[in-house]
């Protein structure tokens, strides 16, 4: 019963994919951040204007600021604060990915159980990540 | 010697840094969104920055993720409303965890098979909790925040850790799925196998589990270890390890539904991600000279009064 030491061949490359989006996502929300403090890209939410709309709900906030939820910051990639929005998708949406990778893996070996676990898991996160399931605020 | 003495003060400074912030009255927040503040608007993603930081080093120092410090402490202390706060905090706890899970699964100390079972029913749960905590009104949040934070200071005072449980016999469903494992222990220089029992019952812990973490943004690692580690008798290294990967799965989802639902502020994100991170990295070098129990008795009684804040705060006492 017991497993080799090795990890196994799907536990390696999941491991390799998350490593490389990581650093990848870190790099750069820095990169990102920089250019939203600089102001070489112009926020949406003017920064002076921060202190005061950071400390109401998310319902008021959204009112407030006009942002629209959802998948919508797609559209404002121009403006600074935005920017930072796709390192951090990326970060969110690294298991999808690694997922994804894994998926024929197991397929692969014949080990159709965890086949559908991993396909159920990506549906999960999918499901997470459209903007389907998402609340207006209180 | 010198090295303790510079952790005490570092301690210190952390607390003074907190003070100024707790005298914050909701009068004075009003006011604040009225008028905006008085401080620079730099002045608090670098306080967050330095804060979160700080944080980094007690939560390696104290065995405790990120997470479960981040939301009480900054949303007790910060003027950040608490939906922005769960929401980095979700960011937060789950870079941590992708950060460290290469690492975890090369060495097999964070097993996949076992993950992937429990992460499904986790993150599910976790979606269920985000869109419940994001509907509820604050009070009732803060007060429910308050009594899981001293929940689990209980959990964590009472807690026994086993390094090596006895598992006589692999239950029939951890059988089905093949949930075993080996790794490689560098203190005895033996290779431990392992093998887990409750299956059943975890999974269905880990749905309660998974709502919290999404209600809350809290990481969810205080309850992971106990579970794997008592209940289903995964040896300590490996429930730690495979906690901390399980993070970055549950987390995402969560993450995800105060993404769509507008619950992130770079400005608010970003420093403390960057914060946690950078503080996690020193946290591991002062490791070495800093003395565990110590630590962890600074991480209870942080816990224990973040805990009270956001209760007394939910019930409109403490404002």
């Amino acid at each position: 019963m017991a497993k080799d030491l090795k990890p196994s061949e799907e536990q390696l490359a999941y491991a390799y994919l998350l490593d490389l989006g990581m650093k990848i996502g870190l790099a750069l929300l820095i990169i990102t951040f920089i250019i939203y403090l600089t102001g070489i890209l112009t926020p949406y939410v003017p920064i002076s204007d921060l202190t005061k709309v950071w400390g109401l709900n998310v319902h008021h906030y959204l009112e407030v600021t006009g942002i629209k939820p959802g998948w919508a910051w797609v559209n404002h990639l121009n403006k600074g604060d935005f920017i930072n929005f796709i390192p951090l998708a990326l970060l969110a949406g690294l298991t999808i990915i690694c997922y994804l990778r894994i998926l024929p893996i197991f397929f692969r070996k014949g080990d159709r159980l965890y086949g559908i676990l991993v396909l159920l898991q990506i549906v999960v996160l999918i499901l997470a990540a459209s903007g389907v399931l998402k609340v207006g605020g209180h | 010697m010198r090295g303790k003495l510079l952790i005490s003060l570092g301690f210190l400074l952390f607390f003074s840094l907190l003070y100024p912030f707790e005298g914050f009255t909701s009068e004075a927040a009003q006011e604040v969104i009225e008028k905006g503040s008085s401080l620079p608007w730099w002045a608090w993603p670098l306080l967050l920055f330095i804060v979160t930081f700080i944080l980094g080093i007690i939560a390696v120092l104290g065995g405790v993720g990120g997470g479960v410090l981040f939301v009480p402490i900054v949303g007790g202390f910060f003027p950040f409303n608490l939906d922005f706060v769960r929401g980095a905090g979700l960011l937060v706890a789950l870079s941590g965890a992708l950060a460290a899970g290469p690492g975890l699964l090369r060495r097999a100390l964070a097993d996949l098979r076992l993950t992937i079972p429990l992460a499904l029913i986790a993150s599910s749960s976790a979606i269920i909790g985000a869109m419940i905590g994001l509907s509820l009104p604050k009070n009732v949040v803060n007060i429910l925040l308050g009594l899981t934070i001293l929940g689990i200071v209980v959990i964590m005072f009472t807690a026994k850790k086993s390094e090596y449980p006895q598992v006589s016999k692999a239950d029939s469903l951890s059988q089905a799925l093949k949930i075993y494992g080996i790794y490689y222990e560098p203190a005895t220089g033996k290779e431990v196998e392992w093998k887990v029992h409750r299956t059943p019952m975890a999974l269905a812990l880990f749905v309660i589990i998974g709502v919290m973490a999404g209600m809350f943004g809290l990481g969810a690692g205080w309850a992971n270890v106990p579970v794997l580690n008592l209940l289903m008798g995964v040896p300590l290294k490996v429930a730690v390890s495979t906690s901390k990967f399980l993070l970055s799965i549950t987390d995402t989802t969560a993450a995800w539904i105060y993404l769509n639902s507008g619950a992130i502020v770079p400005m608010i994100v970003v420093p403390s991600i960057i914060g946690i991170m950078l503080g996690s990295i020193i946290g591991v070098k002062i490791l070495a000279v800093a003395k565990p129990k110590i630590i962890r008795w600074v991480v209870l009684l942080l816990l224990t009064f973040s805990g009270l804040r956001a209760l007394l705060k939910g019930l409109g006492i403490w404002t």
